[in-house]
């Protein structure tokens, strides 16, 4: 419990201890400790700038997907019409065919019917010439009564 | 010291533990020679400050701004620490940038030295004594205390370190005549009466501080040392009860001393910043 020089040199390490900690020691941790601080509030602030990006980008997702859902309304409203004007159309389309076609046939069904009527005829008037003939053989002449003939399938006609 | 116990009385023994190792090779005579140094108390608080700032340095050497080592993190804790204590008590950034390191070395250091008192206390003087036989002296004169700041001059001399920080600092703050001014104008007001009264007021309350500033460390430090030696004792008895006593005492005084040693170095870094944010502000 002395006092002697021990206390003049304790306290001259104890300022140069005090030298090297505030030249070397403090600045580079307090510098990182700073830089630190600074790393975490960019990283604070890119992670809200983020959110916020993300918020927007939802927002355009849903309205892309709404203009989408709209523009595919329009294409199928439209398709629709097309559809259905095509449809008309081929609809009229074979109705003209098919009436065309009963009218081609019917011509054709009458031009028929009307060579097989004169056919009818003409055999008709061969059967009853040669009838008549085989009944009357001698007494009836054809080339008398061909003109007689001729009237009769005039009036069949 | 186990060939030297018998011979030692437990005074003896006692005495032989506080006595410092010194240039003059036995114990001081006068309570104040400045021609005297104590060899163990610098040798102590040398290698402890290297290790304290060989350790800062380290961790300041390898600091980076991204995630940090558990070391780094320990150091880093401290700093935050100490830059919040210095940031709240010393309201200058640029006295800031030499009080606040200052803090720092002095809690690290002081930890550590005081932290020396938790080795068993026979265990470096034993060690030494073995030295001082083999170089050829007397085992019985070999001095060693390993607490350096249970040394009252090297105590006092940080405390000293300190009270002439607080001067700088005045000055630096208020200029010399502005700090003389002060001297004689506070605390109780500027009249040609009170002039006296006041510079007495200044003087006690400066070295009011410093001593009670290096006292308050050297006596925690040292009484807890002592402690520690009559634990010791108890233990040389060599019968059941003293062994028994000295295990349970000793584990008991010890964990209690760990508080004391973090507290006192605390407190020692604390009263460093109020006393410097006090040469700060005008009374």
């Amino acid at each position: 419990m002395n006092l002697n020089a021990t206390l003049i040199a304790q306290l001259v390490v104890f300022f140069i201890l005090a030298w090297f900690t505030m030249k070397f020691v403090w600045p580079p941790i307090v510098k990182a400790l700073d830089d630190r601080a600074k790393k975490i509030a960019d990283g604070l602030a890119a992670a809200d700038k983020a959110k916020a990006d993300l918020t927007l980008a939802e927002k355009k997702v849903v309205e892309e997907l709404r203009k989408a859902r709209e523009s595919a309304g329009d294409v199928r409203t439209s398709a629709e019409k097309q559809a259905s004007h095509l449809i008309d159309d081929a609809r009229a389309e074979a109705g003209r065919i098919i009436a065309a076609a009963r009218e081609a046939a019917e011509a054709e069904a009458g031009a028929a019917a009307q060579r097989a009527k004169e056919t009818l005829r003409d055999q008709v008037a061969h059967l009853a010439v040669a009838g008549a003939e085989k009944i009357l053989r001698r007494e009836i002449n054809a080339q008398v009564h061909s003109e007689l003939l001729a009237n009769l399938k005039q009036e069949l006609q | 010291m186990a060939t030297e116990e018998h011979a030692l009385t437990a005074s003896e023994y006692v005495v032989h533990h506080l006595t410092h190792l010194n240039n003059t090779g036995h114990a001081q005579e006068n309570i104040v020679d400045w021609s005297v140094i104590n060899i163990d108390s610098m040798f102590y608080s040398i290698t402890l400050g290297l290790l304290t700032i060989f350790l800062l340095w380290r961790a300041a050497h390898k600091a980076t701004s991204g995630v940090p080592g558990r070391f780094q993190g320990a150091v880093e804790v401290m700093v935050e620490m100490v830059a919040d204590q210095a940031k709240g008590i010393v309201h200058s950034a640029e006295s800031r940038k030499f009080v606040a390191p200052l803090a720092l070395t002095v809690f690290v250091w002081i930890f550590l030295m005081n932290a020396v008192d938790l080795v068993p206390v026979d265990l470096l003087p034993r060690i030494w004594e073995g030295v001082y036989a083999a170089g050829g002296g007397d085992p019985a004169h070999a001095y060693m205390r390993v607490v350096a700041t249970a040394d009252l001059s090297a105590a006092l001399g940080m405390s000293v370190g300190v009270l002439l920080l607080c001067i700088y600092y005045n000055i630096k703050i208020k200029g010399f005549s502005g700090w003389v001014h002060e001297l004689f104008t506070a605390p109780f007001g500027s009249h040609p009466l009170l002039y006296p009264v006041n510079f007495a007021m200044q003087m006690i309350e400066f070295t009011a501080k410093t001593i009670s500033h290096g006292m308050r460390l050297f006596g925690n430090m040292y009484a807890g040392e002592l402690v520690f030696v009559l634990i010791a004792l108890l233990g040389s008895t060599a019968t059941v009860f003293g062994f028994v006593g000295h295990v349970f005492a000793g584990t008991l005084w010890a964990i209690f001393h760990i508080l004391i040693i973090t507290l006192q170095a605390f407190i020692f870094m604390m009263l460093t910043l109020v006393y410097v944010g006090q040469a700060h502000e005008s009374h």
